[in-house]
């Protein structure tokens, strides 16, 4: 790892000057940045700790909506009573994330910004378009068991590793950044980008920008959703496949459905064809096994996995049996 | 004897220690004037370093060398692999790097930068530039499986690349049920916690290594080797080691650069594999392939057992894990064939990692033999009673003891074995189904080839000191050593200390094999009760003792109090009144061949599995091992190896995977977030007992090892008892969610 300097700011308007610098990074939790800045992936010469900022409050908003701060780590927003009420499947999402030590550091806002798992996009000397772009991807022929299937290119198609940001974009979460500029907000959906032919671009966000809080409108629906994940070991790994479900069922009809998938795509994927073909069906097993098959349509395998468009729709069944059952 | 603390549930000795932080590993050792070394390692598999340039590198604030293959001194012998059950000698592969550009494989050192802080080296380890030129590579099965051959040994030239007894060809011929299949094995790397490290200090000629090995006195004489010093002028210090599972069994470069590096900067050197090296520095468990044919009368009896292994080993060394010997031994068969089939490849020499040979051989004999079972209508454990071997199928001889049916019995009882359906999918717990298998453990019984040593020294103030070179992996070596101390010699626990882990204490060959608690155990035993027989000798001929003219035959010693059918005195009044402030004895155990009996290890496991019939996810349920390892010398330390090591064998058999991927030659996966080990929410009830079996013939403690024979028969169970839940029978390890879809 290289030299670099620190500075710990404690208020926004600081954070954003030193931002400024090109030369510069935030860091939160630190559990993900300084594994890239040890690794090499990340070469930026100062830190900016920005952990006594004020942006760890988790509010509960009028309505049934909840506000996050952008530096509320995941362990405190997973045992907020509200959010447990209001949205299990969040909840779980976070439980089923990292271990208990990550979670008590990792915060929101960094979670939405971890790098993929690909190894190598970590191993410094690989060809990998995210890290050196145009140098090529080695995982295509390469070790890709976890790699994505949906939302790929030929450029890149590591997987997007959170889940709790599977849950959020389930739930039509709004994303606020400030820089210094001014404000801006927009869905978090759209602040995950697919690589396409730019793979190191990941998200819409400028040099020095912040995120402030991640917003939850009120959904009612979410009061009976559940997040599954899949995995070789019980805790303490990524998803191989993952799915956030919500849906409201009654007399047998679905009147209203929220699914993402994690583990699967190159970004947390909002699995709207699915949710389109389900709403106003009924809650069987063959309009669930028909809507996993659409989602997974377009889905683009490589030799080793393959395994996951199968895994993937059959995850989707199990959720949806599951919460229409509840 | 009348205390009887051998057996006992003692808690670790080093247990505080190593709690508290106190403990301090080998990485932790900090020395005056100190400077870190890193190893760069190549980035090709195969080819030559066409030039190295340095000067990135040194100017690096902080960076003080970069020593290549030119800078560093020529080894004074080459290396010749030798196993370190030998207790000589342990080079883990006939190669030391860095003495010409030739590359091997891939991490293979090829520089060392050293540095003021470990932070400045790493970065000038970083900042190197070193350019090769890339020839063609074998690092995959696939890859060279056309070049195979049968070498004439393996191990170091201590096991024979073909053997069998009988006829197969006719076994099979005269077979009603045959079974024939082909698995797959990932490679396997160690992954102890503590990364292994040396620390080197030259001083007037003498060279001081802190060293993370398994054997301190194989450290002193493997560098010794290769520096062209006598042994004489090396001490090696291991106090603590944090698990090692063979990575540490052998000697490998890097204690030998850390001393070459100390000389040239003359400066305390501290070596440090990153996590990464571990699975570049140390050997590894090679991915192998084994076909298995069975060949069995109506009843089940066998007729004919043929195992064959094709695995890859490095450019210079015919290395291939003895896994097929086990195949002979377990089952009465009179025909029996094994080969071993070697691909010279672009990687370090293989090595031992925990259960080495029998886990992945009878991982595949337990399967066939599973399936066998099913194609004879019998229920598994029967199939296996059947063919049990009354005396040694190698030898003809009979066992020095076994107590296999009794670890059946035992084993099926804990396990619920009578709740099994033989139908395989029948069982099924909402989206579970649910399945039991099981399978058999042995274990070879290593003799050890040199003489153990261990000193016993009493002083006058009644307290004792134990001393021998023995290092403590994290077995509990140390406190089993404590016990057989104290109750040799008559003493509470707490009065009794053992010092080891230094090659300044009398000799003790490096614990491998599951030798470690036979090696040490029983040198010391013989130390403690020789010294006792000194002791109670001098007190029945010294006239002012209580005890004078008592036969010696009749006094115990309690508490350190001799106690004569006349009279007592503690050993400390003894010596105080002749004024002597201390008293030794060297304790020497030689294993004696024994030409009359068989010794092997053995062992029943058993598991109940869980998989999710929609989505191939294996949880293990409940797994049930019962062994038969001889005298336990302490119920607690015993019952945490063997269940480590059936936990162990849950991780083979569903998660341990490296992963190579071979345009690169290179580990994919050299990471502990990429190479999973189970966490404790994988870790189901565990049950662990031992069946008591009286061994005399084995040595003078009756004690045969449990450092491996937990983890052996793990796998197969478990891959059984998936069969049973799913119908599918699975030959490729680990198995994984995609094998079940
Ligand atoms: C071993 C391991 C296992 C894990 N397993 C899981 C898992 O199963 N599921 C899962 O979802 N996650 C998992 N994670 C990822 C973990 O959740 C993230 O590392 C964590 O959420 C990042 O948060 P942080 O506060 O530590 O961010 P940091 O590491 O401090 O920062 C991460 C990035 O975000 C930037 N950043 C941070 N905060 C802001 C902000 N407010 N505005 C702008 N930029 C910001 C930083 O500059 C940096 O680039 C795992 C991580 C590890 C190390
Ligand atoms: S998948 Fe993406 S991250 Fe991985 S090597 Fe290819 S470009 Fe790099």
């Amino acid at each position: 790892m290289h030299a670099m300097s620190y500075a710990r700011v404690g208020d926004v308007a600081s954070a954003l000057a030193e931002g400024a610098d090109p030369d510069s990074r935030f860091l939160a939790g630190g559990t993900t940045e300084v594994d890239m800045l040890r690794i090499g992936v990340a070469r930026e010469r100062r830190l900016i700790d920005i952990n006594d900022l004020p942006l760890n409050t988790i509010e509960d908003l009028p309505g049934g909506g909840l506000r996050l701060g952008a530096l509320a780590r995941m362990s405190d927003v997973a045992a907020t009573p509200s959010v447990r009420e209001r949205f299990p499947m969040l909840v779980q999402a976070l439980e089923l994330g990292a271990s208990a030590q990550l979670r008590n550091m990792a915060s929101m806002g960094g979670n939405m910004m971890q790098r993929v798992r690909c190894g190598y996009f970590r191993e410094a000397g690989m060809p990998c378009n995210k890290r050196e772009p145009g140098s090529g991807c080695a995982a295509q022929g390469g070790f890709h068991r976890g790699h994505a299937v949906l939302g790929t290119s030929e450029h890149c198609f590591a997987t997007h590793p959170s889940d709790v940001a599977v849950a959020l974009v389930a739930l039509d979460a709004v994303i606020h950044l400030q820089g210094r500029y001014g404000e801006r907000a927009m869905p978090l959906e759209d602040f995950f980008l697919q690589p396409g032919d730019a793979p190191e671009r990941e998200h819409p966000i400028e040099h020095g920008e912040l995120i402030t809080a991640i917003e939850v409108p009120a959904a009612p629906v979410a009061r009976t959703s559940l997040y599954w994940k899949v995995r070789d070991r019980e805790s303490y790994e990524f998803a191989l496949v993952s799915a956030a479900v919500a849906a409201t069922v009654t007399n047998g009809v679905i009147r209203e459905v929220r699914l993402a998938l994690g583990g699967v795509a190159t970004r947390p994927w909002r699995a709207r064809a699915a949710e389109q073909m389900l709403t106003g069906g009924p809650a069987i097993s063959d309009a669930f096994e028909a809507a996993a098959s659409a989602e997974l349509a377009p889905a683009v395998p490589h030799p080793q996995n393959a395994f996951k468009i199968e895994l993937a729709k059959r995850t989707i069944v199990r959720v949806l049996e599951r919460v229409s059952a509840a | 004897m009348t205390t009887t603390l051998i057996g006992q549930p003692v808690t670790r000795v080093d247990g505080h220690a190593k709690v508290t932080g106190a403990a301090k590993y080998t990485a932790e050792i900090s020395l005056p004037g100190m400077r870190h070394a890193v190893i760069a390692g190549s980035e090709i598999p195969a080819g030559r370093i066409t030039g190295i340039d340095k000067s990135r590198a040194m100017a690096e604030p902080g960076v003080l060398a970069v020593l290549t293959h030119e800078d560093l001194p020529k080894v004074a012998t080459q290396p010749v692999l030798t196993l370190s059950l030998a207790g000589t000698v342990a080079h883990g592969q006939s190669f030391f790097p860095m003495q010409d550009p030739v590359i091997h494989y891939a991490g293979q050192p090829v520089a060392i930068v050293v540095g003021e802080t470990l932070d400045a080296a790493t970065r000038g380890a970083e900042l190197l530039d070193v350019t090769y030129e890339r020839t063609e590579s074998i690092t995959v099965i696939d890859e060279g499986r056309d070049r195979s051959y049968v070498p004439e040994k393996i191990l170091a030239g201590l096991a024979p690349g073909e053997m069998g007894r009988g006829d197969v060809a006719a076994g099979l011929a005269a077979a009603e049920l045959t079974v024939e299949a082909t698995f797959t094995f990932s490679a396997n790397h160690q992954n102890p916690l503590e990364m292994s490290a040396s620390v080197a200090s030259w001083d007037d000629g003498q060279l001081t290594l802190w060293d993370a090995t398994h054997g301190p006195t194989a450290t002193q004489m493997t560098v010794a080797s290769l520096l062209g010093i006598p042994a004489s002028r090396i001490r090696v210090i291991t106090r603590f080691v944090g698990g090692s599972f063979g990575a540490k069994a052998m000697i490998w470069a890097h204690p030998t650069l850390a001393a070459m590096t100390a000389q040239i900067m003359h400066r305390p050197i501290k070596l440090a594999l990153t996590r990464e090296q571990m699975f570049t520095g140390c050997g590894l468990r090679e991915d192998n392939e084994q076909t298995i044919t069975l060949g069995a009368a109506a009843d089940g009896r066998l007729t004919a057992i043929r195992h064959e292994k094709l695995s890859i080993t490095s450019a210079y060394d015919d290395w291939a894990e003895p896994a097929l010997s086990g195949s002979g031994e377990l089952y009465a068969c009179d025909n029996f064939a094994a080969v071993y089939h070697l691909i010279k490849g672009n990687t370090m020499t293989p090595t031992f990692m925990r259960g080495p040979g029998e886990t992945a051989g009878l991982a595949v004999l337990e399967c066939a033999m599973d399936e066998l079972a099913e194609r004879a209508g019998l229920d598994p454990v029967e199939l296996r009673v059947r063919n049990h071997a009354d005396v040694d199928p190698v030898s003809g001889r009979p066992w020095s003891s076994k107590g296999l049916k009794e670890c059946y019995e035992r084993g099926a009882e804990l396990i619920g074995w009578g709740d099994r359906d033989p139908r395989p999918g029948m069982r099924r717990d909402g989206d579970w189904l649910i399945g039991m298998g099981m399978a058999t453990a042995i274990y070879p019984v290593y003799p050890l080839m040199n003489p153990q040593r261990a000193r016993a020294r009493l002083y006058a103030d009644g307290t004792a000191v134990i001393q021998t070179a023995a290092s403590d992996i994290g077995t509990g070596a140390a406190t089993v050593l404590t016990q057989i101390a104290a109750e040799g010699l008559g003493l509470p626990l707490e009065m009794v200390r053992v010092e080891y882990g230094d090659t300044s204490l009398p000799f003790l060959a490096a614990s491998v094999g599951s030798t470690g608690s036979t090696a040490g155990g029983n040198a010391v035993h013989l130390a403690a009760t020789g010294l006792r027989e000194q002791l109670v000798a001098q007190a029945v001929q010294d006239e002012g003792s209580p005890l004078h003219g008592a036969d010696p035959e009749l006094v115990d010693v309690v508490d350190g109090v001799m106690v004569g059918p006349s009279g007592s005195e503690s050993y400390g009044e003894m010596l105080g009144r002749n004024f002597v402030p201390e008293t030794e004895y060297l304790g020497t155990y030689q294993h004696r061949v024994d030409d009359e009996h068989a010794l092997l290890n053995f062992g029943a496991q058993f598991a109940e599995v869980a998989v999710d019939a929609a989505l191939g996810v294996v949880r293990v349920r409940r797994m049930a091992g019962v062994f038969a390892p001889g005298r336990v010398l302490n119920q607690k330390t015993a019952r945490s190896q063997l269940m480590g090591g059936m936990i162990w064998g849950l991780s083979q058999a569903l998660l341990e995977a490296s992963h190579m991927d071979p345009r690169f030659g290179r580990w994919a996966n050299p990471s502990l977030g990429d190479y999973l080990v189970p966490v404790n929410a994988d870790v189901p009830e565990v049950m662990v007992e031992t069946v008591e079996v009286d061994d005399p013939f084995i040595n003078p403690l009756g004690i045969k090892g449990i450092g491996e024979i937990g983890m052996v028969g793990m796998a197969g169970a478990i891959a059984n008892a998936v069969y049973n839940a799913t119908g599918r029978r699975v030959r490729s390890f680990p198995i994984t969610i995609e094998s079940l879809l």
